[in-house]
């Protein structure tokens, strides 16, 4: 019975934390539709603050407390909302989704770089260490009592401020109709400001209690948010007293598995299962369980157009892409040092993660935050199955895995956008709770999966591993490409685009999200199948699976190409952090960095360079003369006139600043032609004339020199032409609405319409 | 006409590349109730956009009680004594009455009196007050965005389609609040595609077709056959 008593004190204690970040979390989405992935990390960042304000610096408690929760919170919760979430209106969820976990790992990275993990630090202590009192013979600590007057002050405070002021209402008001509330005469932008800084409060809050009573450390700092989804599920989104039992339940779940788990009824293991990691997962659980007892989602009717544009795929760029993509790594992997072809063979195989959320996330608008599980579920049927690495196996294996990704997402059907991104992450924690970890699955921590064997063709060599995901990615590519052509791809399109719609032409939409999270289930395991090495569960864990996700939205999860660039993005990074010591850091807080920048580009910078090429499309002159300027780089490396480095940075120049500026050349008056025709040119030279391998002896500051030397030649001969004539690649849907055609534009808009011409 | 509480002057505007308004003139006098008429896709709503500052036109200027606004935020030319009503139903759906009547107070007024305004003139308000305005039917929904333009006494009152979805004997006392809203000094711009309904409040009108005035007239004299004229495309005689 005192055992009882005490941890369900120790558990409401726990609850009444959960609660405060979970109320957090519903204020920013109830105020802004954005739910904030990062909310955790936001409440993590605060606890390391007031531990440097208060341990570190010694200022007093108290007024370390303000400046923490009231100036330095708000001022960040109101700086995020003006610089990041005010540019996501009319992007999708998925966008948003990404922007968040951008934020996130943004703010781990931030954190590992400011307070190192391998760094002693003094104690982060709790509030009156060691004073307690005794309720009905149990001592409660002062800080639990704290947590608890926390806790119904937040709830008071909220449901005041939410019902009481105006700016409560208007902050109501602004979900329901942003311009409604602006023609009311409220200010929309400062009440999203408002409840942003309020959220980031209370993640303050609820992070330096929870320091006090775990320790000062980043990752169940941040994954507290877990259990805080979980708490806001329950209350659906929007009840604040629901999300508070919610919260309590949490706790108390938590705390009675730890009071009890080592008793002898307590089972250890099912069907020969080990249940240890269960308490990890318990939050999962509830979540899950909460999530599927949602009331089904309604389908929303009329059109909901997104600033995201992606366009069709053609078959003659997708297959020139894809035999240029693997002649290209074929080409440069002889080049490659050791340990440089395995960063690239692992920027193939996230790049192949990333293409497994096309179908799915990019076409279908399905968020899927569990990629990589799928790909480690792949890893271990490759290895398990009987076969050794043959092409049956493998099929077998993919074949196994995307059925049960069929399988998975049947319960999450009935779930849509954020409630359906939310299983997704549940299941990926859940299989790597309670699967990963079992001695049938990652035995002693890793497993060989063994390389695929093709006929006639002996694969040993990283190289030889390079050169065969680079080509399965081009395949894959292939296959989302003739899925997108097809009947499957425009069904998917449909169920972006208007589930309502769709459903009133008869179109079965749970088979179609059977096959789009079929389809991504077995190209994400074709990425853990081809790994060829030996592999351990870290690799597939959840947190892993964010960037990945992050990446492939930022390179543009509607296109093949999106998906090449994320991955290799993702590989390019590690580089960065491998190579530089010294750019480590910088490389912590990169991909989160690129991801903020989503609102302004939501279709993905894949897309935007595609853009940039369309304007080459059709004038073989001037591909031709591309191409002959690429075999004379090529063979002037060949003959060792550019070194290795060279070759890399005036390669990119040449494809990715001059070639996009050729039209506009052509197309300039005479005397601009002239000046930018000398500035890409010597622009060129002087690139091609440096010995890159020499000049700098690090490779992040040869990729920062790369950046640096295509904006500056790219963006310039831009600004030297700027005035004169501008050749658009308009889209056709515009044409001729504010005045007549022209001959040539009918022409333009047959030809995009493929309407024969004679 | 004195000077007009409300003009727009040589306005164009649009979405993106596709321009819905060009060289679009005309002006609301003091006191004075104006009808947008015109068939679908003439440009109506998109010059109520303009107006209330939704929409930022690419050229022209837009003049409020002598003063160019162009380009001003809505909310400020709310505060400023602008009530617009938009399309579909004016109201936060998942707020309570009283909620809807509270964001009312952003124009300077207190709730009090907002409420109490509200509720004389349509004592249903008062019985719902506590309920989603959401749940309430069409005719309730729009007694509610009403409600906004009578209490908080603006200069300019914009409505943008206040029939939608509604039965005409509804729509006929809702047209009959507004003529009271217009006795009490209120200067009325009011979009309508159904020409009778409105014809009989207004005290002129002006005929939109292809984003530009086709015709104006005092509403007594705009004839079956320009309106006709309007809506199937012919030009007027």
């Amino acid at each position: 019975m005192q055992q009882l008593l005490t941890f369900t004190i120790i558990g409401l204690s726990t609850g009444a934390i959960y609660a405060v970040v979970a109320s957090g979390l519903v204020v920013t989405y109830t105020t802004s539709g954005i739910f904030n992935l990062a909310h955790g990390a936001t409440g993590m960042l605060a606890a390391f603050t007031y531990w440097q304000l208060r341990f570190d610096w010694d200022v007093p408690a108290p007024i370390a407390l303000f400046l923490t929760l009231f100036v330095l919170c708000p001022l960040f919760g109101a700086l995020t909302e003006r610089v990041v979430m005010r540019g996501l209106q009319g992007t999708t969820e998925v966008v948003r989704l990404s922007v968040t976990v951008a934020l996130f790992a943004f703010m781990i990275g931030l954190a590992n770089w400011v307070w190192p993990s391998d760094s002693s630090r003094e104690a982060f202590l709790k509030f009156f260490e060691g004073n307690s009192v005794s309720i009905a013979g149990i001592n409660v600590s002062w800080h639990r009592i704290i947590t608890f007057g926390c806790a119904i002050l937040v709830a008071i405070v909220l449901r005041l401020v939410l019902f009481r002021t105006r700016m409560g209402v208007a902050m109501r008001a602004v979900v329901d109709d942003r311009n409604l509330t602006e023609l009311n005469g409220g200010r929309p932008d400062r009440v999203s400001m408002f409840a942003w800084a309020l959220s980031a409060t209370l993640a303050g809050l609820a992070g330096i209690l929870l320091a006090g009573e775990q320790q000062l450390n980043i990752e169940p700092l941040v994954l507290l948010v877990i259990n805080a989804y979980a708490a806001a599920i329950i209350g659906r989104l929007k009840n604040l007293p629901l999300t508070f039992l919610g919260a309590a339940v949490l706790g108390l779940l938590d705390s009675y598995y730890l009071a009890y788990s080592d008793e002898s009824w307590f089972p250890q293991s099912a069907f020969g299962f080990s249940l240890a990691g269960i308490r990890a997962a318990i939050p999962t659980i509830v979540l899950f369980i909460a999530l599927l007892t949602r009331p089904q989602s309604r389908l929303r009717a009329g059109i909901v157009r997104f600033r995201e544009e992606t366009r069709v795929p053609e078959w003659s760029t997708s297959i020139l892409g894809a035999v240029s993509l693997v002649a290209v790594v074929v080409a440069i992997s002889g080049m490659l040092t050791r340990s440089n072809t395995l960063l690239l063979l692992n920027g193939f195989t996230m790049a192949i993660v990333a293409l497994s959320l096309v179908p799915l996330t990019g076409y279908a608008g399905q968020m899927s935050l569990a990629p990589l599980t799928f790909a480690g579920l792949g890893a271990i049927a490759m290895a398990k199955l009987p076969g050794d690495g043959n092409i049956a196996t493998f099929v077998l294996a993919v074949v196994i895995v995307a059925v049960v990704g069929g399988i998975v997402a049947l319960p999450a059907l009935r779930l849509s956008g954020i409630y359906l991104a939310l299983s997704t992450a549940a299941f990926a924690v859940l299989v790597t709770k309670l699967v990963f970890n079992q001695k049938q699955t990652f035995q002693s921590g890793n497993i060989a999966v063994p390389i695929l064997k093709i006929p006639f063709v002996e694969i040993d060599s990283p190289r030889g591993r390079l050169i065969l995901t680079a080509t399965a990615f081009s395949l894959l590519g292939l296959l989302v490409v003739a899925v997108r052509r097809s009947r499957l791809g425009r069904r998917l399109i449909a169920l972006k685009d208007s589930p309502a719609a769709a459903a009133t032409l008869g179109m079965n939409l749970t088979r179609t999200k059977v096959a789009a999270f079929a389809l991504s289930a077995g190209i994400g395991a074709c990425a853990g199948a081809l790994a060829g090495d030996k592999v351990s569960p870290q690799q597939y864990d959840f947190t892993q699976s964010l960037p990945v996700v992050l990446l492939a939205v930022v390179g543009g999860v509607g296109t093949v190409g999106g998906a090449l660039f994320g991955g290799l993005l993702l590989g390019g990074n590690s580089v960065l952090a491998s190579v530089v010591p010294s750019l480590k850091n910088l490389s912590k807080i990169l991909p989160g960095t690129i991801g903020i920048t989503l609102g302004r580009n939501p279709s993905g910078a894949a897309t935007q360079t595609a853009e940039a090429f369309r304007v080459l499309k059709g004038r073989w002159n001037l591909l031709v003369f591309i191409g002959a300027g690429a075999f004379v780089i090529w063979a002037l490396t060949a003959a060792d006139v550019l070194s290795h480095w060279t070759f890399v940075v005036t390669g990119v120049v040449w494809f990715l600043a001059v070639a996009p500026n050729l039209p506009l050349v052509v197309a300039s008056s005479s005397a601009r032609r002239a000046t930018a025709v000398v500035y890409l040119a010597a622009g060129l030279v002087i690139t091609a004339a440096i010995d890159w391998s020499t000049a700098l002896d690090v490779t992040g500051q040869r990729l920062i020199a790369i950046v640096i030397l295509v904006a500056v030649i790219g963006l310039g001969a831009q600004r030297i032409m700027e005035s004169g004539p501008r050749v658009r690649a308009d889209s056709p849907d515009v044409i001729g609405l504010d005045r007549d055609f022209s001959g040539e534009e009918i022409e333009r808009a047959e030809r995009e319409l493929r309407v024969v011409i004679r | 006409m004195t000077e007009p509480i409300l003009e727009l002057r040589n306005i164009r505007a649009g979405y993106g590349a596709i321009e819905v308004l060009h060289d679009l003139s005309f002006a609301v006098g003091r006191g004075q109730v104006v009808v947008l008429l015109g068939p679908n896709g003439a440009g109506k709503s998109t010059a109520i956009k303009v107006v209330s500052g939704l929409l930022r036109p690419n050229s022209g200027q837009l003049i409020v009680a002598g003063r160019d606004v162009t380009g001003a935020r809505p909310d400020a030319l709310a505060r400023a004594g602008l009530c617009t009503i938009p399309e579909g139903r004016g109201i936060f759906p998942n707020l309570t009455v009283r909620e809807n009547l509270v964001m009312a107070t952003f124009t300077g007024f207190k709730l009090a009196d907002v409420e109490e305004r509200a509720y004389s003139r349509f004592p249903r308000l008062s019985e719902r007050r506590n309920q989603l305005a959401g749940t309430m039917s069409g005719g309730e929904q729009q007694m509610l965005s009403l409600a906004r333009a009578l209490a908080t006494e603006p200069a300019i009152l914009l409505l943008d389609e206040l029939s939608m979805g509604l039965a005409p004997k509804i729509v006929a006392e809702l047209y009959e609040q507004v003529a009271s809203i217009a006795d009490d000094g209120v200067s009325v711009l009011v979009v309508e595609q159904f020409a009778r309904t409105v014809l009989g409040v207004a005290d002129w009108a002006v005929v939109l077709a292809h984003g530009t005035v086709q015709a104006a007239g005092p509403a007594s004299e705009i004839g079956e056959d320009v309106l006709a004229g309007a809506y199937l495309g012919s030009s007027p005689t």
